[in-house]
């Protein structure tokens, strides 16, 4: 068990676990400190400058980059900090295409979370330099579109690409105001060795990375992944009985919340008019619908005429464990032959 | 102490005797970047070629810059029991005159002469060290420069060399950190942090492994003090990354130096493969069990990569970005090992201190500000160049004793020292003194040693846009504030140069300039806003002129001047006219011509083609009455 200890921020006693961040401290006790390139999964940067605090009344530091140790006395507000936030988020903004409407992260949006918290003065941002043109949006993947006007450069996908993906399809190019989020080269996303897993763009605070089509669901359905035998659990999202999204169960052992392309963006299958819905059994040349009691007892009756070496059964890669299991069990135990494969040895 | 070193030792010292004080004259060429830009490399050639056609009995020998650059292509010629005659600007006309008259002739051409070199006089020319530029100067880091071959191990052994790396053998790595802490030596590189205690963290720090770094990459615009030192005496730097080395306990040490800078890496790369042939650079140097091997990295020439964390990063093969300390680099640095980095100039002194001694080191300086410091002193100077000059000395003693002040007898307006992250002082200030503490009392900072001079014709405004220009290119685009604010503060000084500045603006660059230095992540952004709160601070009217009455004064800002003809002074000789690229000039042959103010496109041609007899077109800050209403 990992050692608790007892700190207080802003004078409020809170408890958390030896090796945790302030910033993190903070937040799982529902204590809102801004930031922005800061996410619990990944390595800290103190990229942004926004969750300065000062500590025992010390200078003031990044909270994301400070553990959190027994006894201290945590400030998140300060004439200083403010000044720096304040700088940063009107930076921000003046520096960002604000077309939130038509944009996917509007309901979830870092740094419309941001503004809301810290006070931004609307003559200082009119006299700020706007973005004069703007970059066109890489829209190659079929996935997902990268807007670079929307991009904060909190570099959450180069390090989400790097340290859990462990591709780095992603980096910061360019230096001063041209510094973009850019592969190798600056090609189109699909000209790169991204492999479309999508965790960068669930991860992006803004609506830089967004999913292309995106529609928030009305309701979700937890599941798991049909595609492989890991068992990713998901939740797909629903309206009506059409699926529109699908993510990462964080509570899932088997994925911590990650997918990969398939599990996150192949549900359209699913929806799909040509998709079979019921078993179909070949009678007089044609194909003809039939009920899987008729299809199970036609299959089991052909496997009767044909136990021994005369059968051979090859497993599915979509299969879990479990049932692969079960396919060698009953190819050696009931067909009577150890003539069992899997697709994935092919 | 091993054998070989010593015999190395005293032969050298016999062949500098030989070579100063035999029969056959001695010439030496300053032949680095700073005086091949100005025409060396051709002088050089003519003196060889004439000796060789002549078949004179001569040394000729290239050395480093002796910071005269003003005076380049430089040339010493040193006769039998003769000082040494030092000549400036010689062309390949002047260097045959020299051959003609002084090497064969006898003749010393008094009136073409610098100054003598060494002991003894020649009547009608100056000694070169009891100068005004050279008078003022104390040359210690670059005491070897410009006056031996910095490629022959030789002269540098003659001159010194390596006897402070030989007495550190001998003492304790403990020892060793005392010597440098008693010195007083701060960081060179900017930061003036005390060397000793950055080293003490590093040894204290328990590590298979440990890293020297040697910082060469000198990113400022203007700065070229550490080019020409490791132009011209590499191995001084080399001395001190052997010694630093040792204290620390590192067995290998990087040259992080960048490749625009061809001629100082082929000196060191000459440089280490000479002191490894002599056992001075390598496993177990001169018996004594220490092992130490040096690599050169070439930086691609980024000033953000001079910042310790991005230098390191750099060296790994990553982007040159620099990550939040702690940890620190003394601790955890380069593959996360211990490291240390030092500028050129510190490692410099180093060899030096423990050559002459601690007290020797901190006989000059000021209180907390010891020894010498090399600077660059560049802009609108008489006499720029690369100068050593104790701490403590006065900017006023520096710009017009040593530099001669501004040519054409104008008026000094203000310093710029510490380069981009550095502030301006105005002229009422110069009598501050140039330490570490003086300097950011005043608003700026020792930084690196580049002295940027600026006189009456220059506009504070875009003086500051200048420098935010290219902090916001050389940011690293890691940080919001750095990355966002210096291109805001650029976009708003841009605007007030153009004309459109807007009332408030002063204040919200105050305003956004402390927010960039009190957010940014490194060094850069910290202290990227100063050139624009130090103009501010003493040169406020400047900005509400260019702001409030759309007026340059110093007839800088094109879009804030405009050009006029007197009428009583134009003799009608039409040179205007036909230069005039936008034909907004009107007049005929001896009668007035006029600028219609509309079609003026600001180019200045009129300005410079004027007959001088006639002066008749003048700069007037402000836009013309008419558009003003
Ligand atoms: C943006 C930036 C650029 C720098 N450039 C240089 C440089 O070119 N050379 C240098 O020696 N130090 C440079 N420094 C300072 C170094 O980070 C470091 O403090 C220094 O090399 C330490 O050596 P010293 O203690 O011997 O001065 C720079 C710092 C910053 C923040
Ligand atoms: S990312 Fe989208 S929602 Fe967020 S501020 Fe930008 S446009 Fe608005
Ligand atoms: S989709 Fe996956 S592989 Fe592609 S850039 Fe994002 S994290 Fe990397
Ligand atoms: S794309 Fe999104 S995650 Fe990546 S740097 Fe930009 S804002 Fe951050
Ligand atoms: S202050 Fe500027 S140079 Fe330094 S890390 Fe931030 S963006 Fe990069």
């Amino acid at each position: 068990m990992t050692e608790e200890i007892n700190l207080t921020i802003d004078g409020i006693p809170i408890t958390t676990r030896a090796g945790t961040s302030v910033l993190d401290a903070a937040l799982e006790n529902a204590i809102y400190i801004p930031h922005l390139c800061h996410h619990p999964d990944l390595k800290p940067v103190g990229a942004c400058r926004l969750c300065g605090v000062e500590i025992d009344g010390g200078r003031m530091t990044m909270s994301c980059l400070e553990p959190a140790r027994a006894g201290i006395e945590v400030v998140t507000e300060s004439p200083e900090i403010a000044l720096v936030r304040r700088t940063a988020v009107e930076l921000l903004i003046a520096n960002h295409d604000m077309d939130c409407l038509a944009c996917a992260a509007a309901t979830d949006c870092e740094l419309l979370r941001l503004s809301a918290h810290v006070s931004v003065q609307s003559e200082r941002l009119e006299r700020l330099k706007g973005l004069t043109e703007l970059k066109p949006v890489d829209n190659s993947n079929p996935f997902f579109s990268f807007d670079p006007n929307k991009c904060v450069l909190c570099t959450i996908c180069v390090r989400t690409c790097e340290e859990i993906q462990g591709v780095r399809a992603l980096a910061l190019i360019n230096r001063g105001y041209e510094t973009v989020i850019g592969t190798f080269g600056n090609k189109p996303f699909i000209e790169s060795v991204c492999e479309s897993c999508g965790e960068c763009v669930v991860r992006c605070p803004v609506g830089a990375l967004a999913p292309k089509r995106f529609q928030k669901p009305a309701r979700e359905v937890q599941t798991t992944c049909t595609y492989c035998g890991v068992g990713c659990g998901l939740y797909l999202g629903v309206i009506g009985d059409r699926i529109v999204s699908a993510r990462g169960d964080r509570e899932r052992p088997s994925n911590h919340g990650q997918l990969c392309v398939k599990g996150r963006y192949g549900f359209k299958f699913i929806n799909h008019p040509g998709r079979l819905t019921t078993p179909l059994i070949k009678r007089n040349g044609e194909f003809e619908e039939a009920t899987w009691e008729e299809a199970l007892d036609l299959v089991a009756e052909k496997f009767s005429q044909h136990k021994g070496d005369s059968f051979a059964a090859l497993a599915s890669a979509k299969c879990t464990n479990e049932e692969n299991y079960l396919i060698q069990k009953l190819t050696r135990a009931a067909m009577g032959t150890n003539t069992v494969d899997h697709c994935a040895r092919l | 102490m091993d054998k070989e070193i010593l015999r190395s030792l005293q032969e050298a010292k016999a062949q500098w005797e030989t070579l100063h004080g035999g029969k056959a004259p001695l010439i030496m060429v300053g032949n680095a970047t700073c005086g091949r830009s100005a025409g060396s490399q051709a002088a050089l050639e003519t003196l060889q070629k004439e000796i060789e056609q002549r078949g004179l009995d001569c040394h000729v020998m290239e050395v480093g810059c002796i910071g005269l650059c003003y005076a380049e292509p430089i040339v010493s010629i040193f006769k039998a029991e003769k000082p040494g005659v030092v000549y400036d600007e010689v062309t390949p006309k002047k260097a045959i005159r020299l051959v003609e008259e002084y090497l064969l002739n006898d003749n010393p051409l008094p009136d073409d002469a610098l100054g003598t070199l060494g002991e003894g006089s020649i009547e009608g020319i100056p000694v070169l060290f009891e100068s005004q530029v050279l008078k003022p100067q104390v040359r210690r880091a670059l005491h070897n420069c410009g006056l031996i071959d910095p490629t022959n191990l030789d002269h540098c052994f003659a001159n010194g060399g390596y006897s402070g790396f030989i007495k550190a053998l001998d003492m304790t790595p403990e020892q060793i950190i005392e010597q440098v802490k008693l010195s007083g030596l701060r960081g060179r590189g900017g930061a003036g942090f005390p060397t000793w205690r950055k080293w003490q963290f590093c040894r204290d720090a328990p590590s298979d492994k440990k890293y020297l770094i040697c910082n060469a990459d000198e990113g400022d615009p203007g700065a070229f003090m550490n080019r020409a030192l490791l132009e011209g005496d590499p191995h001084a730097v080399l001395e001190g990354m052997l010694v630093a080395g040792y204290a620390l306990g590192a067995q290998t040490g990087y040259i992080y130096c960048r490749a625009e800078y061809p001629l100082a890496l082929e000196r060191l790369r000459g440089a280490i493969a000479q002191t490894e042939e002599q056992g001075l650079l390598g496993d177990d140097i001169l018996g004594s069990g220490y092992s130490f091997h040096i690599k050169i990295k070439e930086g691609a020439g980024a000033f953000v990569c001079g910042e310790e964390t991005a230098l390191i990063h750099s060296i790994e093969g990553e982007r040159g970005m620099p990550t939040p300390r702690p940890p620190f680099p003394a601790t955890s640095g380069l593959w996360g090992k211990p490291t240390i980095i030092n500028n050129v100039e510190s490692l410099a002194c180093v060899g030096q201190i423990l050559k002459n001694g601690a007290e020797w080191f901190a006989e000059y300086g000021s209180k907390k500000s010891k020894g010498t410091k090399t600077i660059a002193l560049v802009g609108k100077i008489q006499r720029s160049g690369l100068i050593e000059v104790p701490l403590g000395i006065s900017l006023r003693e520096m710009v017009y004793d040593i530099g001669g002040g501004c040519p054409d007898g104008k008026k000094v307006k203000a310093v710029q020292t510490g380069g981009p992250s550095g502030g301006c002082i105005p002229d009422e200030l110069l009598d501050t003194a140039v330490d570490y503490d003086s300097l950011s009392a005043a608003g700026t900072i020792m930084g690196s040693g580049g002295v940027v001079v600026m006189d009456e014709d220059t506009c504070m405004v875009d003086f500051a846009r200048y420098f935010l220009d290219f902090a916001e290119k050389e940011s690293c685009g890691k940080c919001v504030p750095c990355r966002l604010g210096t291109k805001q503060l650029l976009t708003i000084l841009e605007d007030i140069t153009e004309g459109n500045g807007r009332p408030g603006d002063i204040e919200l660059l105050e305003e956004i300039s402390e927010g960039v230095k009190a957010g940014s992540l490194c060094g850069l952004g910290q202290t990227a806003p100063n050139p624009v709160l130090t103009t501010i601070r003493y040169f406020r009217e400047e900005y509400e002129a260019h702001i409030h009455d759309k007026e340059c004064p110093s007839k800088v800002c094109k879009e804030l001047i405009h050009y006029n003809i007197i009428p009583e002074l134009c003799v009608g000789c039409r040179a205007c006219l036909k230069v005039c690229p936008g034909g907004a000039i009107t007049g005929d042959v001896k009668v007035v011509h006029v600028i219609d103010q509309d079609l003026c496109t600001k180019c200045g041609m009129c300005y410079e083609v004027c007959p001088p007899k006639a002066d008749a077109v003048e700069i007037i800050p402000g836009i013309p009455v008419m558009e003003k209403a």
